[in-house]
This record gives structure tokens, sequence and C-alpha cells, in this order.
């Protein structure tokens, strides 16, 4: 019998990492986001929309270089970690650490504190951002992948989940999907990024959209159903004339992102995660 | 016939990229001159608020005491702003969902406020307080903090400094811009948008 050596973790380095991954986050759109704002500034038809897009270019510009956020809202700190199973972490607690990592980052990082401890009743500011919203997987190998969101809560309050029945069919997910994004108007601050999940259960469905946003903006989706289902959806939204921030025109979403996942016979899960193109903000690392 | 104070347009040749300069106090004159779709930028003063200040100024309001700002002329801007680095009067400083403000919208521009700014959807009391008071409603856009924060020349805390972020404060401002989404003649932008943009299924093809 072999043995595989434990991989030793010091959860600073974890702590660390957050902190990085949280402070880019915020003060630097991701290549891909950049890309696509420059793309659509291009191909924008209505010149107010046109604006809007030059105007959240030259922010992208002026946060990066003066290290201050891109939007106020700084978010939700959302952590995915999937943790190889060879990993032995010392040093303390994973969880304080990635919570200190948060902390280190909203207040040495001039960010705004935007958690209450409690929803209901005195919802009295944490002052630090914590806690964050973390998502743990066991996966096989010795590598730590985190993925930070800061999510900010605009786009977040415009997200929407429904327990559909398998006769309500693709077609039924489409329209969820479309309505959704046309409920949320200008509110979600478009151009969006939609996330969309389908399939799994009442609790993991929301998951499942809100990792599927993690995905680079314009890269293909591996399975050919899902990519055509994607650029169906990406065209009718960007029919509904609502445009950059809701002023009218052709880019009401930069990209659809669908994930599915299996489910129960009696079944269809559908979950709408809105993501604010403007303050799109995922890191990913692998330590 | 004109809703509420308005009267016929007239004057309201422009050219399509030039910008209207508002400065608080505003008066209905200057109202008058400005419709749904216009790019504008603030000078002066504009004032801060959000959620917990506005149940407060509501209160005071409905108690008949005071307000801590006389509102006449005035403008809100609907931001909880981050906080600022060293030297910086504010840190990034957009637009918040102006729709959480709506319950106690419509009692501030009957107490003479005359401009509110943020970014989305209002409801149709607050839409039909801006025609009865002579108001307008504007989204600055959302996800430009940054770049809004340059305009901001000054920040003081001027009510309800235990509200932190969610404070009252005096913003002095150069050039700050916004789009008129709502004007005192009944007009929405997004909803004129969307018709005027909006691809029918089946023109798709």
């Amino acid at each position: 019998m072999t043995t595989i050596p434990l991989r030793e973790v010091n959860v600073a380095t974890v702590r660390d990492a957050i902190e990085q991954l949280c402070l880019d986050a915020n003060y630097v759109a991701a290549d891909d986001v950049r890309a696509a704002f420059a793309r659509a500034a291009e191909r924008e038809v209505a010149k107010l929309g046109q604006r809007v897009l030059l105007q959240l270019l030259d922010n992208m510009t002026i946060a990066a270089g003066e290290r201050v956020p891109m939007c106020q809202d700084t978010g939700t700190v959302v952590v995915f970690a999937s943790i190889g199973q060879d990993v032995h972490f010392v040093g303390g607690s994973l969880r304080d650490a990635i919570n200190d990592g948060v902390r280190r980052a909203y207040t040495a990082g001039y960010l705004r504190a935007s958690m209450v401890a409690r929803p209901i009743g005195t919802r009295s500011n944490t002052r630090d951002n914590t806690p964050a919203v973390l998502h743990l997987d066991i996966v096989e190998g010795s590598d730590v992948e985190l993925i930070v969101f800061a999510k900010g809560g605009g786009a977040e309050n415009m997200s929407r989940m429904c327990m559909l029945t398998p006769g309500d069919g693709l077609d039924g997910v489409k329209d969820f999907v479309i309505e959704t994004v046309e409920i949320a108007g200008p509110n979600a601050c478009p151009p969006v990024i939609v996330g969309v999940g389908v399939g799994g259960t009442f609790d993991s469905v929301g998951t499942l959209a809100k990792l599927s946003l993690a995905r680079q903006v314009g890269s293909e989706n591996p399975d050919p159903e899902l990519a055509a289902l994607e650029a169906e959806l990406l065209q009718r939204i960007n029919a509904l004339g609502i445009g950059p921030h809701g002023f009218g025109g052709r880019t009401t979403a930069l990209a659809v992102h669908v994930a599915i996942a299996p489910t129960h016979i009696a079944s269809l899960p559908v979950a709408v995660n809105l993501q604010c193109g403007p303050a799109a903000r995922v890191r990913r690392l692998v330590i | 016939m004109w809703p509420g104070c308005a009267r016929a347009p007239t004057g309201h040749l422009r050219m399509d990229e030039q910008l209207v300069r508002l400065r608080a106090p505003l008066t209905d004159d200057v109202l008058r001159t400005v419709r749904a779709g216009d790019a504008v930028v603030f000078d002066g003063v504009i004032y801060t608020g959000r959620d917990a200040a506005h149940a407060r100024l509501a209160a005071l309001l409905a108690r008949g005491e005071p307000l801590p700002i006389d509102l006449t002329g005035q403008v809100i801007y609907y931001v909880g702003p981050a906080p600022p680095r060293p030297g910086q009067p504010i840190g990034s400083a957009g637009p918040t969902t102006s729709g959480r403000m709506d319950r106690y919208t419509p009692a501030l521009y009957a107490a003479g406020l005359k401009a509110t700014i943020g970014k989305g959807h209002r409801s149709p009391e607050v839409l039909a307080a801006l025609v009865e008071h002579c108001g307008i409603y504007l989204a600055a856009v959302g996800g430009s903090g940054a770049l809004l924060a340059r305009t901001v020349v000054r920040a003081d805390v001027v009510a309800f400094a235990d509200l932190g972020p969610e404070a009252i404060y005096r913003l002095e401002v150069h050039s700050f811009p916004a789009i008129v989404v709502n004007d005192i003649y009944g007009a929405d932008l997004y909803a004129d948008a969307r018709r005027r943009y909006r691809i029918a299924p089946d023109a798709e093809g």
C-alpha cells in the first residue's frame, strides 16, 4: 500500500490570498469584463447607451489608477473554496482565516462595510464586511482553489429562482430567464452578466447559478447544447431594448452563462443570478 | 393642458451633446426646460441620503417636526459612499437603487425637494409626486463610483452623524453627471427607451 503525503497549507496563506483577491476584485476590472465593455461600446447603436459604456470604461481606468473601488457597493464576499483531499490545513481555523482576509481587505483597503449581522431587527453593521458566504467543496488532489466574488446588492436583489415543473420544459426556462432580466431593468445596473442554474434542488440551484458567473465573459460553453441556449438567450435579452443602465440600446447583457445539474423526475428548478457588468468582480486563484 | 406646474415646452431646441448645467436651489422655471433623456451636470450643493436617513426624515415630517436641512429647491443623491482614502473628500460614490426610498419620497417633494438622483425605477406614487410638485428624478450611472467621486470637491456631515455612511452629507460637486429619467411633464426615459429599442420577437426571423 502506498501512502500519499499530505500537503500542509498554512491558513495564513489562504488569509493573505483572500485579502489580495478582495482588493484586486474591487479596484481592477478583469480583462474579460473590460474587453466585453470595449466591444459593446463599439457596437452600441444608442447614443446615450454608448455614453454610459464609455463612462464605465473611464471609471475602470480611474479606479485601477487611484486604487479606489469601481463601485461604492463593494459587496458581500462569496468564497467558493475547492480543497484537495490531500491537503492538511495548519495554523488555525480555515473559516476564521478566510474571514480575517475579508476583514483586512475591507478595513485597510477603504472598501465599504456592507454586512449587517441580523437581517431583521437591529440590522447593525458588522463594520468589517464579515462574514463571507463560504461554499466548501472537497476534491481530488492537493490544490486549494479559491473563487472570490464581491457581489453587489443591486443586482443580487433582482435575482430570482423558481421551481418549474418538467412540463414547463426548455421554453419555461427561457421565458423565466427573459422575464427576470426584464423585471430587473435598470435596477441591476445593465449591461448585466446572466448566471443561470437549471436542475438540482431548491438549495443547490442558486449556487449553481452563482458559480456559473465565475466563467470568463465571452468564453464558449463546452456543452454545444448549452452554448446554443446561451447564444439564443443573449440575443433575446439584447432585443429587449433596456440597454446600458436602462437608457435604451442593444447592450442589456454582456453574456449568459448556463450551468446544469441532475435533478428529480418531478422537478425543474431554475435560478437566475444577475451580475452587474460595471462592477463584475470575481477572481480565481489556485494555491 | 399640462399637468401640475408644467407649461407647454418652449426653448427645448438643444444640440444632442450639449450638457445642461444645474445648480441648487432649483426653480420651477429651470425644471421646465429639462426633459427626460437630457444629460445634465450638477454644480454646487447636493445632499446625500439613503434608507436609514429617509426613515428619520419621514418620521420627523410625520410628527410635524422641523427637518435638519431645508429641502426647498434642493437635490438628494441616493448614495452610501465607500470610505475616503486620506486626503480625499469621499470614497467611491455611485448611486444606489432608488426604489427603496419610494415610500418616503412623495412627502419630501411635498416639503420642497426638487430633484432626486439614484438608479432604477420609481413607484407610481413618486412619479405622480414629481408632476404634482414640479420635481424631477435623475439617474447617475451605477458602477461608476470612482469617476463620480472625482466630481465631489467637499463632503461634510450635516445630519444623523451616528448613521456613518448612511448619514446625510452636504456634497459640493463640480460637473456631477446625471441623466434625467422623469421630467415634470410626466415623461419616463426608461419606458420610452424600451419602446424605442425593443426588437419584436418575430422581427428577428
